[in-house]
């Protein structure tokens, strides 16, 4: 096989691990504050395809973002209406939430199916320049690839290091508490829940303006899905989501370089690498205590008495 | 008491006028006024299930209250939330410790802190803790995450929080339950001090000789009405506790285990056991000990030093590494802990809203959970709770107190809920018994009530470890004492013989700083 496919293959897995690492952050940012959000598919869906629309419409790229962002915020507030204002179950508002987000994007993107825009500037890796045209062309990158993993430092550092992060950690692990020391915890779940959302919008985005830069209906394949997963992979912490998502569009691309290499297994079962790795991860991170999950989630906060 | 009678010269603090609060059939709180004056302890006294926390919680804004008013500095004030008390300075310490288990100390203390920096120094604070436990005495690591505390440190951790967030009125609930008796006198010393720099506390325990001493003013309540208020000079023991019951005790004398030499196998035999704690848990190292029936056998140390660990070897939920463990004169080192529940051992944890109930089910729910196959029907598919019903009432009559059955675990008061766990563990004649701060919340009268049937079991042939920091309770109902220090066992004596002066040198392992 040539060095081309290869290195073809890697940066694409580069494009959509990006995309991945978003959506991953995003959730990550929601469970900590006790909130599953089983409709990330469906945020993402309506992301990519309103992110699609606006730059389709203005021919700005940014605005694209900038809408999507808005519209992946919005999204999960109506989860946060329904799990923290209607004290609704959590895994079937956010199942409720993935159907709507399926219906509401092919809606939003019926008109531009098969639109020409242009997408997000892609810039050279620095020190490609070097390289023989056909490569160089195969290193260049959004800016959104290049803020991913400095995007899961800050929010790392959100996180763990400040009294906002502190304060979705405790609403996650035992909201009374989080109430008993002066805080709100709704509040706090809303704010959460529209940070994840905003991520999960930039990871829709990612998608449709950056990487494909067309849009598809239900163009993200099951990414929702698998963000959830390494949501666990990742014990709930952002900077093994850097690595997460590392893994999983490294093994998506490991599976394909073995399907174009000719090698003779059944496609079908070469595509299941990476949800085996997936699971071979999971079983052998999934009985240390230390990656518990966040106490509270799942739980509906019933407020004072 | 009539308002303002005592407003010579500042107001007070703190006053409640006429406060109810209704949960789905209890009437709390009955029409409750109290005030508390600048630079004075009030105290809150009564029973189990009286009505202390609910005020409280009512007062910090945690409960929304039905009626009633809140005057603070003789204004009218509305607290709706636990964040408008703290802006009032208002502290609280909860009665259910409020630590998250998964959070590190100083996460747990910066939470309550009400002017923490949007990015918080945790080194500076950690630093303030350590000067902080070092100067009164409450030594905790502070990177150590609280679920590898035991029960002692936690409490420690919990008045460091307070301590670090300076309030103008403090509510403590019952903050020295699982302290041991020389870090009470620490703590007491500290609420001193900050009482002489002007600082109002309401006080809530069970202890009457902590009351009398430290105590400005006393109020107690009995089914959520104020029964009484006195001045502590005015104050005796006989008199609060008859107020607080309506009627005197009696307190019949601990008998001594009568078996000369017990027949039969020991119930307990751990040999040169050990076991690996994760974290900052204490690993057990060459552990012998052995438990006769008819023998209540104490253990003795300063909390955290491996005494939860040593329940939980027996138990079977941490497994024993090296070592063998024999129950009832069988090994059992590689059973599951069904298999030693249902041999016949009871376990009352130190901490049993986290590991002994379940608190979204009801306290019948967790009368059951222990005994599922002896209740269960039809080869499993239903319960039969009308027996459940019927033997939890006839323990609750045996040991002299009851559990509204119905509640949910979460919604008992704390000493109810440790009746429930004693009541459970020690229905179903349990052969060994475990017990970890067995009168942990229980009002004066219960707390006789749990010994006693502590004693009666050990009568009727069972072993018994209890497991304490209060050596006046060792001394007076263990009939032999093992002395625990950093994960091994140090000394080893009967009663009768031991020497208290040698048993605390042991328990600080100064033994190891000096031979
Ligand atoms: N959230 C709740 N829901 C329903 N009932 C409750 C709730 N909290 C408390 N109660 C009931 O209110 C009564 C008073 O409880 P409270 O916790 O105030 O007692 P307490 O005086 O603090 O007792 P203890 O000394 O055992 O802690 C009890 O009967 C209790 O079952
Ligand atoms: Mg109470």
């Amino acid at each position: 096989m040539s060095k081309l496919a290869l290195l073809g293959v890697l940066s694409s897995a580069v494009f959509s691990g990006a995309s991945l690492l978003y959506a991953t952050l995003g959730e990550i940012v929601s469970e900590r504050s006790g909130i599953v959000n089983l409709g990330l598919e469906g945020v993402l869906l309506v992301s990519a395809s309103t992110g699609f629309a606006v730059t389709s419409l203005t021919g700005n790229p940014y605005l694209g973002v900038l809408a999507a962002v808005i519209a992946g915020g919005l999204m999960n507030m109506i989860l946060g209406y329904l799990v923290v204002n209607r004290k609704a179950n959590q895994l079937a508002s956010g199942l409720a939430l993935m159907f709507f987000g399926f219906g509401l994007s092919a809606l939003i993107g019926k008109g531009f199916v098969g639109a020409k825009i242009v997408g997000l500037p892609r810039l050279a890796v620095p020190g490609s320049s070097g390289l023989p045209k056909l490569y160089a062309s195969l290193l260049r990158f959004d800016i959104l690839i290049y803020l991913a993993v400095p995007v899961a430092i800050a929010i790392w550092w959100l996180l763990f290091r400040t009294r906002w992060g502190l304060g979705v950690r405790a609403v996650g692990e035992s909201p009374d508490t989080a109430f008993a020391s002066g805080r709100n915890p709704r509040l706090i779940r809303f704010q959460a829940l529209w940070l994840g959302g905003a991520l999960a919008g930039v990871g829709g985005a990612h998608l449709s303006i950056a990487y494909a830069m067309n849009w598809t209906e239900y163009m993200t394949a099951g990414l929702g899905f698998i963000a959830i997963a390494l949501v666990i992979f990742s014990k709930w912490h952002p900077l093994y989501a850097i690595a997460g998502a590392l893994l999983f569009s490294g093994a998506v691309a490991f599976q394909l370089l073995l399907q174009s290499s000719g090698i003779q297994v059944s496609p079908f079962l070469l595509s299941t690498i990476p949800y085996v790795l997936t699971l071979v991860v999971l079983m052998a991170w999934g009985s240390r205590r230390r990656m518990a999950a966040p106490a509270g989630l799942g739980q509906v906060y019933e407020g004072v008495e | 008491m009539i308002p303002g009678s005592e407003a010579v010269s500042a107001p007070p603090v703190l006053s409640v006028r006429d406060l109810v609060k209704r949960f789905p059939g209890v009437l709390a709180n009955d029409s409750i006024s109290l005030d508390a004056m600048p630079g004075e302890v009030h105290a809150l006294l009564g029973e189990n299930g009286a009505g202390k926390s609910t005020l409280v919680k009512c007062i910090y804004g945690f409960y929304r209250r039905d009626s009633g008013e809140l005057l603070i500095d003789g204004e009218p004030t509305e607290i709706r939330s636990p964040q408008e008390a703290r802006s009032r300075g208002i502290g609280m310490v909860f009665q259910t410790l409020t630590l998250i288990p998964a959070l590190s100390v100083v996460e747990n203390v910066a939470l309550f802190l009400a002017d923490l920096p949007a990015i918080p120094k945790l080194e500076r604070i950690a630093a303030g803790l350590e000067t902080l436990g070092e100067r009164y005495d409450l030594k905790v690591d502070p990177w150590a995450q609280v679920r590898d505390l035991s029960i002692g440190q936690q409490q420690k951790a919990e008045l460091l929080k307070l301590l670090l967030s300076q309030p103008r009125l403090l509510i403590l609930d019952e903050p020295t339950r699982v302290l041991a008796p020389q870090e009470v006198q620490g703590f007491f010393q500290v609420l001193k001090r900050l009482v002489d720099d002007g600082l109002s506390v309401i006080l809530i325990t069970h202890k009457l000789n902590e009351v009398l001493e430290c105590a400005d003013r006393i109020t107690v309540l009995r089914q959520g009405r104020v029964a009484g208020q006195v001045e502590r000079t005015d104050a005796t023991e006989t008199g609060l506790v008859r107020l607080m019951f309506d009627r005197d005790l009696t307190i019949a004398p601990v008998s001594r285990s009568t078996a000369e030499s017990a027949e039969g196998p020991p119930v307990l035999e751990l040999q040169q056991a050990y076991t690996r704690g994760e974290g900052a848990a204490t690993s057990l190292e060459q552990i012998d000990l052995v438990i006769r029936p008819w023998e209540i056998v104490g253990v003795a140390g300063v909390s955290g030093n491996g005494q939860k660990e040593l329940g939980e070897l027996i138990l079977g939920s941490a497994p024993c590494i090296q070592g063998t463990k024999r129950l009832f004169g069988e090994d059992f080192t590689r059973r599951s802990i069904g298999d030693v529940r249902r041999a016949g051992v009871a376990y009352i944890p130190e901490n049993p809203l986290a590991m002994a109930v379940n608190p979204h089910m009801t306290v019948l729910q967790n009368m059951a959970i222990t005994q599922t196959r002896r209740y269960s029907r039809r080869g499993g598919l239903s319960i039969d709770w009308q027996a459940v019903e019927s033997d939890t009432e006839l323990t609750w009559e045996r040991l002299g107190f009851r559990v509204p059955p119905h509640l949910l675990a979460r919604s008992l008061s704390g000493g109810n809920l440790q009746r429930a766990v004693i009541a459970r563990e020690l229905s179903h004649e349990p052969r060994l018994i475990i017990a970890s701060y067995l009168t942990h919340g229980l009002d004066v009268q219960s707390v006789h009530a749990a010994r006693a049937a502590l004693v009666q079991a050990r009568d009727q042939g069972a072993g018994v470890l209890l497991i304490s920091e209060d050596l006046e309770e060792l001394s007076e109902y263990s009939d032999r004492m093992v002395v625990m220090h950093a994960g091994r066992i140090v000394g080893d004596f009967r009663t009768a013989d031991a020497d208290i002066y040698e048993v605390g040198r042991l328990m600080t392992g100064s033994q190891f700083a000096y031979g």
